[in-house]
């Protein structure tokens, strides 16, 4: 977004507050919004949910169907991700193709997942090399307050949690499904993605969209289960030291943990 | 192998030859932005274009910009942002064509390494320039400047930007599986080779502009 006399004053009394310590929210520096997940909100879909964090929210709906393996990839099944930004989100936000902004959006969000092997692809296999389950988990963006990376992330994780995957069969040639015989998509571990924003010296968790104008450059890492970093995304213009790199990675694990932990308990309430 | 200027039109130029990877990388302006809503009152803006030809892979690629393409324009910019003094030429545009003739994996990296040399022959103004090395994992084992192969094999994979005097990170991505303590190392090992890589950089323009490419 182009800078304003008011972006740059409203750039000023952020960072005078940083400096004193304070977030313009009133969040201390390593505090997230507030998470809340609602699980099954599209009940069409094998698997969804409607996550706020703060004033962001974002939609998932999974969609799972028969479809073809890729060609060297015969032994594993299909997962992909998008990500959209709905004009209805913000009145900035125009139809049309999506930009560069959008675009990494949707590829790292669907790398984090995808690299931290959290759907286990190996278990969608209908018939080798002919025949496997495609998992599609599509993500839109219906409100805009800044950190769209974690709030798709969130919405993704959680619905992929709560999928459940139909069962087909092969007859006569064609994928046939199975009444009834429906079980959970098979998963091995919670990717969670913390971004985190440097504003002058100050790293802030989860900026808001106020954060997010003002902020000098920021980084997304992803971290899994057992504490391992998995994706890392940085972005902005400006570039981070070596020490504030590593202080962020340690800030993601700490922090991934505790939106692990929301996650998992909308997973168990559904 | 990293060579300044070779273009003729282009205001600033370089090659980049990194393992299998050839890439040329062209620099114009600052020059008038088109379209002109672009522009900004208040500083010059950066354009990248990162493009791979339909030939530089096994099978052809479709010329038209992929998504990664588009991300990468995006990374790439970004990481250049920081080492480039555009406020001084305000409702300019500076835009950097990288074609990559040849890929065989890292090619942002030495496109980014590539691009930082053409913008330093065009003789815009920099604070820094950047270099650009992956580390990554394979065989349980931390290794610098991952190829397409032990990409395709290996366990993880991070393509560094770093400006070696400012000792600023402005590009740093992953995908791939590390603990904590192997993402230190994996950073630091990064960066160790940027440093290789910046010398190289200061080589290819002490070789265009001081004669028998002495002292810098």
């Amino acid at each position: 977004m182009t800078a304003s006399i008011i972006d740059d004053l409203k750039r000023s009394q952020i960072l005078e507050l940083l400096e004193q310590g304070k977030r313009i929210d009133g969040r201390s520096f390593d505090e997230s919004r507030k998470l809340i997940v609602e699980i099954d909100a599209i009940p069409k879909a094998n698997g969804s949910a409607r996550v706020r964090l703060g004033d962001t929210e974002a939609v998932c709906g999974v969609k799972i169907q028969p479809d073809r393996p890729f060609p060297d990839m015969g032994d594993k099944g299909i997962f992909i991700c998008t990500a959209e930004l709905l004009p209805l989100s913000h009145p900035s936000v125009e139809t049309g193709p999506p930009g560069p902004d959008v675009i990494e959006l949707a590829r790292v969000v669907d790398r984090g997942i995808r690299e931290s092997h959290m759907v286990d692809v190996s278990q969608l296999v209908i018939e080798k090399d002919k025949s496997v389950v495609g998992v599609f988990a599509d993500i839109v963006v219906v409100d805009y307050d800044g950190n769209l990376l974690d709030a798709c992330s969130y919405a993704a994780t959680a619905a992929v949690l709560n999928s459940k995957m139909p069962k087909w069969e092969i007859k006569d040639d064609v994928p046939t499904l199975v009444e009834g015989a429906e079980s959970d998509l098979p998963t091995t571990t919670i990717p969670v993605s913390i971004t985190m924003a440097k504003i002058g010296n100050h790293i802030v968790v989860d900026p808001n969209s106020d954060e997010w104008d003002a902020m000098d450059c920021r980084i997304t890492i992803t971290t899994d289960s057992s504490g391992n970093i998995i994706a890392l995304q940085k972005g902005g213009s400006d570039g981070f030291t070596i020490d504030e790199i590593i202080k962020c990675g340690d800030l993601s694990i700490k922090q991934g943990a505790q939106i692990r932990e929301t996650l998992k308990q909308a997973a168990k309430g559904s | 192998m990293i060579r300044a200027g070779g273009l003729k039109n282009a205001d600033g130029s370089s090659y980049i030859e990194f393992g299998d990877n050839k890439i040329l990388v062209g620099v114009y302006g600052p020059r008038d932005v088109h379209p002109k809503h672009m522009s900004r009152t208040d500083t010059g803006i950066l354009r990248v274009r990162y493009h791979m030809e339909p030939f530089s892979v096994g099978e052809r690629k479709n010329p038209a910009p992929s998504r990664r393409e588009i991300e990468i324009s995006k990374v790439i910019k970004e990481a250049l942002l920081p080492a480039v003094i555009l406020e001084k030429f305000p409702r300019t545009a500076v835009d950097v064509f990288i074609e990559v003739l040849q890929a065989d994996g890292g090619t942002r990296c030495a496109a980014l390494a590539a691009a930082s040399v053409a913008l330093a022959d065009a003789g815009i103004p920099m604070r820094d320039m950047v270099a650009a090395c992956a580390s990554g994992k394979a065989a349980d084992t931390i290794i610098l400047d991952v190829n397409n192969e032990e990409d395709q094999a290996g366990q993880a994979d991070m393509p560094i930007g770093y400006m070696p005097n400012l000792e600023k990170i402005t590009l740093l991505q992953l995908d791939g599986i590390l603990s904590p303590e192997e993402f230190k190392k994996c950073v630091e090992t990064g960066i160790k080779g940027c440093k290789i890589v910046y010398e190289l950089q200061k080589k290819a323009l002490a070789d265009k502009y001081f004669q028998n490419g002495r002292d810098r």
